[in-house]
């Protein structure tokens, strides 16, 4: 711990629409180190999407810098330093599963040998063993996503960013798919940013929860977790993560309070 | 059993009231010929006398259906396929510089959409050249195609083929800028955390996604070849090709020839479509892309 991935300073990012300017992100200031497991929450419009676009180099901030593992996001994508899930699976339905895992594995230029053994491994990991062989359209929207996940896990980068990547599930999945992203994780050490706007989801995942606002779109609080790292489900019903659970809530009541 | 016919009832029944209507049209048209005749000759037909003679006449201002598929099943397997009056010989001339032109279309076509969808200022530049291109009447520019191939010593099959690949590609080249442009911004956000180049981009995502609007222009274009290839075998009095029939039944007033030459040739389109339309929904269907 201690060791600085990812480092926000004064990012701001304006967007220049027909509508005038909108002001996405204002004076982010952020600290990610190795190894955590960091969540953005807050209301629709309140930046979280656009500072993880950011992180990943597919928004380019304003002012202020973003580094990450001590390059430019931009650099940091060419060295294939991160995973990202989008809110959509995103499957291509002339590929099947295996195949579509295989697509940045392709585009990274793997090995035959080394693709399968990596789909083979990330098809365990989030339980679609004997879905390989299919196409997307014989799996339910749930699978899809959960396929999609594997392939941003299949190329193994440090970081792993998920832009709300169990907003589609249901919630037994959901639980099961959160359990085994923290068991992946600590297998892992991997650091992630985790894009959500369920409370429980957050601090049931997080190390640490970034709560944001939006107009502009700016981090109110960011809540240190005090759960162990070790997390059954039942740690939800803790007095200690219904707490962290209030200042979470506290902290969007803040940001909304002028509105 | 009774699908089929569910299905065919409504298509036969077009069908007949158009053959009706055919007739009736054909009498018409024809009688007056028959009466001057007759007038000529000092004799008075009865009506059953008229409708006849006007259902068999050498060349009739509008040939009977019946005519018509006697002159197409005569053309067609009452010849040897080698004769000069045989449909399938001059089918198969048209059928070849079709083909010709409507590979060198679709191959333009395409070639022109990758640039376009890849470069801001061919996007600008080739656009507008291509429609203007399909606004000039083909009919006008056929002859001086024919004429420029011509003084260069070019006959036969190639000036056709160029003047049908006139016409087939523009709706590829329309068809597959929309396609190329289909994979919608998280495509394309996923290919760029991925640092996919621009060649893997296209052969992974750009390209697949376009084959449900290439086959859709396929279809448009080589029927638009085969009009291409007929219109180019009219001018500089082409001896072959369905064109060439159309054009020698005119001279020669031989109206029977020239309606046997039309349904060749539409039969023809149809067949080309048809066999298009079996590759898309085999390709599509293999893809996950029917709808």
């Amino acid at each position: 711990m201690g060791d600085t991935v990812i480092k926000a300073q004064g990012v701001d990012l304006t967007f220049q629409t027909a509508d005038g300017p909108i002001h996405a992100l204002k004076d982010v200031d952020l600290d990610i180190n190795r190894g955590e497991f960091v969540s953005f929450i807050g209301p629709s419009g309140c930046g979280k999407t656009t500072f993880l676009r950011s992180i990943a180099a597919l928004e380019t901030v304003t002012a202020g810098q973003i580094s990450v593992n001590g390059m430019t996001p931009d650099q940091a994508r060419k060295a294939r330093a991160y995973g990202y899930v989008f809110q959509a699976p995103g499957l291509y339905p002339w590929r099947t599963i295996k195949g579509n895992i295989a697509l940045p594995l392709e585009i990274m230029g793997f090995s035959r040998e080394e693709r399968a053994k990596r789909i083979a491994h990330v098809l365990e990991l989030v339980e679609l063993k004997n879905f390989g062989g299919k196409f997307p359209w014989q799996l339910s929207g749930g699978m899809q996503q959960r396929a999609s996940i594997a392939r941003a896990l299949a190329f193994d980068a440090d970081i792993l960013l998920m832009d709300e990547p169990f907003g589609a599930l249901d919630e037994i999945v959901r639980d099961r798919l959160n359990e085994a992203l923290l068991t992946l994780w600590a297998k892992t050490q991997k650091t992630i940013g985790f894009v959500t706007h369920s409370i429980p989801e957050a601090v049931y995942l997080s190390t640490k929860i970034v709560v944001m606002s939006p107009r502009p779109g700016r981090i109110t609080r960011v809540i240190e977790s005090t759960l162990p790292r070790e997390r059954p489900l039942e740690i939800r019903d803790s007095p200690e993560f219904i707490a962290l659970a209030h200042e979470v809530r506290e902290g969007l009541r803040e940001g909304h309070s002028y509105d | 059993m009774t699908r089929v016919w569910r299905a065919a009832l409504p298509i036969m029944t077009v069908l007949l009231v158009i053959i009706a209507i055919w007739y009736l049209g054909a009498i018409r048209m024809n009688a007056t010929w028959e009466r001057d005749q007759a007038a000529r000759a000092g004799i008075e037909l009865s009506l059953p006398e008229l409708i006849s003679k006007t259902m068999t006449q050498d060349r009739p201002i509008l040939p009977t259906p019946h005519q018509v598929a006697v002159g197409l099943y005569d053309g067609l397997a009452g010849q040897a396929i080698t004769s000069r009056r045989s449909l399938v010989w001059h089918g198969w001339i048209t059928l070849s510089a079709t083909l010709a032109g409507f590979g060198i279309g679709t191959v333009a076509g395409i070639l022109l959409a990758v640039g376009i969808v890849h470069s801001r200022s061919m996007d600008q530049s080739v656009m507008p050249w291509a429609v203007a291109s399909q606004t000039v009447p083909i009919l006008a520019i056929a002859p001086m195609v024919i004429v420029v191939f011509a003084s260069a010593g070019i006959t036969g099959l190639l000036p056709k083929a160029v003047i049908a690949a006139w016409l087939s590609f523009f709706p590829v080249l329309v068809g597959m800028v929309k396609g190329l442009r289909t994979p919608d911004g998280m495509q394309l956000d996923q290919m760029k955390s991925w640092s996919a180049s621009d060649s893997q981009q296209f052969w992974r995502l750009r390209l697949p996604s376009s084959l449900p609007y290439l086959f859709a222009s396929l279809k448009v274009a080589i029927a638009a070849a085969l009009v291409g290839t007929i219109v180019g075998e009219l001018p500089a009095g082409a001896t072959a090709g369905l064109g060439a029939r159309l054009l020698s039944g005119s001279y020669y007033g031989q109206t029977v020839q020239i309606w046997s030459a039309l349904f060749a040739a539409a039969l023809l389109a149809a067949a080309l479509v048809a066999i298009v339309g079996v590759i898309e929904k085999a390709t599509l269907q293999r893809m996950g892309l029917a709808r």
